[in-house]
């Protein structure tokens, strides 16, 4: 019996392709999956259909470049064994699925509310009286910071237990930041309204998940992507990951007092964002990417002001960092800190720089390229200690690295596509799964349309879904005084994960 | 300390000498002029816009509820163009409506300022953000006003970590349910008087989100606002002009 249809990243199937398991056999296929260290889940989530609720579940084998996709019926009051039992990736999948549709599982460690969404299942849930995990004991105590924090930054509750300065347990609570974006997406009905949306998912992401969006869009659409728009698409993502990776090295070396650090990297951030509003006219890319068109195609005289761009950021950018390095003060600070082991990546799922940092090879990028990567043939950055150090390198050398993958994109700069071929609607009662890596990592986003070709279903992963919990565990045992630390050296996104 | 300096020395000058007069980089989405001369299907730009920004008889935008997206000027060009006149923050909601044929600079109403502003905060004004259902750009681009490039902290104007050192609160995001209690306690715990600042279009009218049921804007009704920063996100220079003219910084 076939278990699952393998499609590629980017492919739209129908939905009757899917196979429909028991869900004892979706279970135990699935979790097996899991045992090869190449497979991962990638998005695993419910959709309503005919009063009862399809779970669909996507693994992606990073060998064969491909999504293994199996799905299950289930009665909408069901109380079923986990997945999260077998694997503890999945628990953040679970959890949604419970939260949303009421789902009861009978093993899994925690259901904890995810983000406490407005239509929740259960309405008497609510985050003013989220009970916190706790632990009795004379010696313990509890800090709670937030939702609201002390800089410019989105609001999530932290629950920390400590032992005098030292931090036993970390819990994370958030779901300030939802705004409903999923059923939006099936209630805006036009393209420029669900395109405007996309890029509102997480606004320092905005090449990322609107790149996600629109390369779904055309595949349930059937529109031939020209290779100006892969061009376009391409190095706007590297471009982003170069911007947010350097504000993000300015904001470390803020949290750690150094104000050299802090003051260059910052301002080395600025004419790479005004990079992206000479080229489509705003600093954060949005506008930039469209469905099945590009308002502002790139130019040759665009890439010499790139190229002349990194003349000067170079240099500069390297004295920085090449002095940062070698301070005692900083490398105290950085080393060692918040540790993240193998294993526990691993365990839950962690994707992107979170996943890098302790060696674990996952990259979008080169395990289902998408756009112009197959011909970047790219290579992952590893780290291997896990701690506020790992993250802190990986962000250097992925910004040199993705200058020299923009340097050779501008080699060959594509003619403008006038062909003008036109977008069509999506087609009726399809599948499409779109992953792309931002600068975080691993995005996903998911469409099921009905039979008239109007989106029944949307369903969005941002990194952060998987990377809250790596936080969680990199604070244990570390000093209550280093977790803004810890939290900036990981910069995860509030809103992508509320929605 | 030798290697210091010399950074320090490479780094050349990067703050921006006089922020009014300042350009943008770039084809800026600013201020939008919609010529009255050329004749266009209306009914088709009102379809077109994703917010309903767009009004006919006579064709306008509103800047609160605009995202920026630039269509309805690839759609029209004759008709609507974009200028990249930053100064599009104002006191009064129905300033930011740019009508067919305005082409004037957005200002605030000096009448609608209240006296305890300028004579209160023109020297210094504390700020405390809250981020209500913000996508993060709106936040970077807060931040960004205190860099080195932009500087707002030479007027005295800075972002601090407690309400209750704040003299007024600058709003975020289109105010998303779960952040309606945490706003209003926050907005509660700084002194009188206290200024509210509405930054990006989201906040100023919930954007894309508007009629999004997972909102709750009840805040909003509530109290006067002080200033509307329009913008996706907004531009440092817009954000830094209007408290310029909001304390009395310009006239
Ligand atoms: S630029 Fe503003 S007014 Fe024009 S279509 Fe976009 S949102 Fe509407």
């Amino acid at each position: 019996m076939i278990k699952h249809i393998s499609i590629k990243n980017n492919q739209s199937i129908s939905l009757h392709d899917i196979p429909v398991l028991k869900y004892d056999d979706f279970l135990a296929h699935n979790t097996s999956l899991l045992k090869e260290e190449h497979h991962h889940c990638v998005n695993y989530f419910g959709f309503p259909q005919e009063r009862k609720l399809r779970l669909i579940c996507c693994i992606a084998n990073d060998n064969e470049h491909t999504i293994l996709v199996s799905s299950s019926l289930i009665n909408l009051d069901s109380t079923l064994p986990s997945f999260t039992h077998h694997h503890l990736s999945f628990h953040i999948f679970e959890r949604e699925i419970h939260e949303n549709y009421g789902i009861r599982y009978s093993d899994h460690p925690w259901l904890k509310p995810i983000r406490f969404s407005h239509d929740r299942y259960d309405r008497n849930s609510k985050i003013e009286n989220y009970p916190f995990y706790k632990i009795d004991s004379e010696e313990l105590h509890e800090v709670g910071v937030g939702p609201i924090h002390a800089g410019i930054i989105e609001p999530g509750h932290f629950r920390f237990i400590c032992n005098g300065e030292q931090i036993i347990h970390l819990e994370i609570q958030l779901g300030f930041q939802h705004r409903g974006i999923e059923k939006l997406f099936l209630e805006k009905k036009k393209l420029l309204q669900r395109t405007i949306l996309a890029e509102s998912i997480a606004g320092d992401t905005v090449v990322g998940h609107t790149t996600a969006f629109v390369n779904l869009w055309e595949s349930l659409c059937g529109f031939k992507v020209g290779n100006d728009l892969m061009f376009s698409r391409t190095l706007a993502l590297e471009l982003e990951r170069i911007a947010i990776h350097t504000g993000d090295l300015s904001a470390i070396c803020n949290d750690i007092a150094y104000q050299l650090g802090s003051a260059v990297f910052g301002r080395l951030r600025t004419p790479v964002i005004n990079f992206f509003q000479i080229w489509c006219g705003n600093r954060m890319a949005k506008g930039l990417v469209r469905a099945g068109k590009n308002n502002f195609p790139f130019s040759k005289e665009l890439g010499n002001r790139l190229l002349h761009l990194f003349e000067q950021y170079e240099p500069d950018f390297k004295e920085m960092y090449a002095e940062f390095k070698t301070l005692p003060s900083v490398l105290a600070r950085l080393e060692k800190t918040g540790i993240v082991t193998k294993e526990q990546a691993y365990s839950i799922g962690a994707v992107g720089m979170s996943a890098r940092m302790s060696g674990i090879v996952r990259d979008i990028r080169m395990t289902h390229p998408h756009d112009l990567y197959p011909q970047l043939h790219h290579k992952p950055i590893l780290k291997h200690h896990g701690d506020v150090y790992s993250r802190t390198q990986i962000r250097k050398e992925e910004i040199l690295q993705s200058i020299d993958y923009i340097k050779t994109l501008l080699k060959n700069i594509p003619e403008e596509d006038k062909s003008s071929q036109k977008l069509k609607s999506p087609s009726a009662n399809a599948f499409a799964i779109s992953l792309t890596e931002g600068w975080r990592g691993e995005i996903c986003h998911c469409a099921i349309t009905d039979e008239k070709g109007e989106i029944a279903h949307y369903k969005i992963k941002d990194p952060s879904m998987h990377n809250w919990l790596a936080l969680a565990l990199s604070v244990r045992n570390n000093e209550i005084s280093d977790f803004p630390l810890c939290n900036k050296s990981f910069n995860l996104s509030y809103c992508g994960h509320d929605l | 300390m030798f290697e210091n300096i010399k950074i320090l020395f490479h780094q050349g000058k990067q703050y921006i000498p006089d922020l009014t007069t300042a350009k943008v980089p770039g084809i800026f989405r600013g201020r939008p002029i919609i010529h009255n001369d050329v004749q266009v299907d209306e009914q088709l730009l009102v379809d077109l816009c994703p917010t309903g920004a767009i009004q006919k008889n006579p064709l306008s935008i509103d800047l609160g509820k605009c995202v920026f997206c630039g269509e309805c000027a690839f759609a029209a060009p004759e008709k609507i163009k974009f200028t990249t006149d930053f100064k599009i923050s104002s006191n009064e909601r129905e300033r930011l409506i740019v009508r067919e044929g305005d082409d004037r600079p957005i200002q605030l109403n000096p009448q609608l300022i209240r006296k305890e502003i300028s004579r209160c905060f023109s020297g210094s004004l504390k700020l405390r953000q809250v981020s209500a259902g913000g996508d993060n750009s709106c936040e970077l681009e807060l931040n960004a006003c205190g860099n080195v490039n932009f500087d707002m902290g030479r007027f005295g104007i800075e972002f601090v970590a407690s309400p209750r050192h704040a003299d007024g609160i600058v709003i975020t995001g289109p105010i998303s349910e779960n952040m309606a209690e945490p706003l209003q306690i926050c907005y509660d715990a700084i002194p009188e008087p206290k200024i509210i600042i509405l930054a990006g279009t989201d906040a100023i009218s919930g954007g894309i989100f508007a009629d999004s049921p997972a909102l709750n804007r009840n805040f909003l009704n509530k109290y006067k606002i002080d200033l509307f920063v329009p913008g996706n996100p907004i531009h440092p220079l817009t954000f830094i002009h209007g408290i310029l003219e909001l304390i009395g910084r310009i006239k």
